[in-house]
């Protein structure tokens, strides 16, 4: 069985407030996408279709976007893994073409997150989690991860402060990325001044600065054969590894909280995949949805060693010339997570490093790279390795 | 003429927002308003759940025994939020937490009865049970 290539990339831009429906959402990245591949619609065998439901009125979008973007009568559902949604519908897509049953595989991620209230959407988000013995206690995304920041400072003596450099990373790359919701400066002392949105208090020991901002959305990727890679495509980007791991969904049932343990398994799944160790990564696209879920992933990933992940940031290691890039597009941070979207555009970001196509974010001549896509409060882990 | 059965919806007296009407843990509740916080244990194989379970993976079967969450636990990790989902606005500002018995973790509040310096990861703390002003049930971690 041959390889399994990426052959087109594409990404709406990340946006508050996008002014059209959601298949009109989902045609941006489309659109992105078809260009970069240049193929037709008649290449693509089959869709999946990636979001966390409930946000939208419309039921099964799957059906709707494949009306929208020309591709009936081929097959095309849904699937969901909350915001690591769209990373679970390209192992789906690796999946089938490694089965032989398609050669051409389209994955389209969305969400309009401005359906909603943010109020309504945070409510959704934390349902996330587990709604029979924890939503009870009035919990949030933000308040998950703050309990694991709080953990992570206990037992390692992570700062605030360090916490606060991962921030001013990504909007150094934020400020450089026409995709990105986001594209303000920040610095470090904004998280002390008191008059400083970004020092506001949301969950100790998070502030405002240390959250991503919720953001509409699409991404598309198409995946194909070795064979049919080669023939549609100049420079197919491979897809070397791929781990997935679950955790227990309450947190009472885990054991690990200054790290992300279905992280961690999907890293080392991926890496024994693609044979390669955490130092042939050249450059990384974690999930930071949180400061702390950047830290964490440091050293989930081998990056560093636990407890270590503070030193990277604050030696610059994971800024663009540092020794291992880490989401140099801005990150979740900067560019927004509008979360079905959010996976694919790990992986476009990635696709366009590898082919030296990443403009002024560009790193110096990788030739691996790693997507690191979680979804909800470390329930999902998805880790993907690409090499040229 | 047969009477329509009466839905045991105890559960939906859990927390400040209960999102969960029926479970086969309805008891949970009944015991929180007798003052009793309860976990589960399967007969079987002995494992212990908290949050409580009624079925047990592993013997497959639903033959579990409640038992009394007492003793100290220790404070694994908290957060305090400035903001809350709907439904919990008249509760700001509150912390949840998590608490680790050994055999089995508790994620609950921290009691606003505990002075905020005094908060330490690590500290011992007791579950006891809380009744809300909205006439919901919960239960909170006191200074054991």
């Amino acid at each position: 069985m041959g390889k399994v290539g990426i052959i087109g990339v594409g990404q709406s831009a990340f946006v508050r407030g996008f002014p059209g429906s959601i298949r009109e959402l989902a045609f941006e990245g489309f659109k992105e996408c078809m260009k970069d591949a240049q193929v037709s619609v008649k290449d693509i065998d089959a869709t999946v279709v990636c979001s966390a439901p409930e946000y939208d009125k419309q039921r099964s979008p799957a059906g709707v976007f494949a009306e929208y973007l020309g591709l009936t009568p081929q097959p095309t559902f849904y699937v969901e893994t909350l915001c690591s949604s769209s990373t679970t519908g390209l192992k789906l897509a690796y999946s089938m073409i490694k089965s032989g049953l398609h050669d051409v595989v389209m994955v389209i991620g969305f969400q309009k997150m401005s359906e909603i209230s943010s109020a309504e959407s945070q409510e959704r988000m934390g349902r996330g989690a587990d709604i029979q013995w924890e939503s009870p206690f009035g919990t949030m995304m933000p308040a998950y991860y703050a309990m694991h920041a709080r953990a992570h400072m206990a037992t390692y003596g992570t700062t605030p402060e360090d916490l606060a450099l991962i921030r001013v990373k990504a909007s150094t790359y934020g400020q450089i990325n026409e995709k990105a919701v986001y594209r303000k400066a920040v610095s470090a002392d904004m998280f002390t001044d008191p008059q400083n949105p970004m020092s506001g208090p949301v969950a100790s020991p998070l502030r405002v600065g240390d959250c991503c901002a919720n953001a509409d959305g699409s991404s598309c990727i198409i995946v194909a054969s070795e064979e049919k890679a080669k023939a549609l495509s100049k420079k197919p980007v491979w897809i070397l590894g791929i781990g997935a791991a679950s955790a227990p969904v309450n947190m009472a049932g885990r054991d690990l909280f200054s790290g992300l343990s279905a992280g961690e398994l999907a890293g080392k799944q991926a890496y024994k995949m693609a044979g390669v160790t955490p130092k042939n990564i050249n450059v990384a696209e974690v999930h930071d949805c949180f400061t702390i879920a950047e830290m964490m992933a440091y050293e989930n990933l081998g990056f560093a060693k636990p407890g270590e992940g503070r030193e990277l940031i604050r030696s610059k290691a994971t800024y663009k010339e540092g020794s291992i890039p880490v989401n140099v597009d801005g990150g979740l941070l900067s560019k927004g997570h509008p979360i079905g979207a959010t996976g694919g555009s790990q992986v476009r970001t990635i696709v366009l490093q590898l082919r030296g196509e990443a403009g002024n974010m560009q790193v110096k001549d990788p030739q691996i790279g790693l997507v690191h896509n979680i979804g909800g409060v470390g329930l999902y882990g998805n880790v993907l390795i690409f090499g040229r | 003429m047969a009477t329509k059965k009466e839905a045991d919806l105890r559960f939906k007296k859990f927390g400040t927002v209960s999102f969960t009407a029926i479970t086969k843990t309805n008891d949970f509740v009944g015991y929180l308003e007798q003052g009793k916080v309860m976990g589960t244990k399967c007969k079987g194989c002995g494992l212990t759940f908290f949050p409580p379970r009624a079925d047990c993976y592993k013997c497959l079967t639903s033959d579990v025994e409640w038992f009394e969450v007492t003793g100290k636990g220790k404070l694994v990790t908290y957060s305090k939020l400035e903001y809350g989902p709907v439904g919990f606005e008249a509760d700001l500002p509150y912390a949840i937490a998590l608490a680790d018995y050994g055999t089995y973790k508790v994620f609950g509040r921290l009691s606003k009865n505990i002075p905020e310096n005094e908060i330490k990861v690590g500290m011992e703390v007791k579950t006891v049970v809380n009744k809300l002003p909205n006439g919901q049930v919960n239960y909170v971690f006191e200074k054991a």
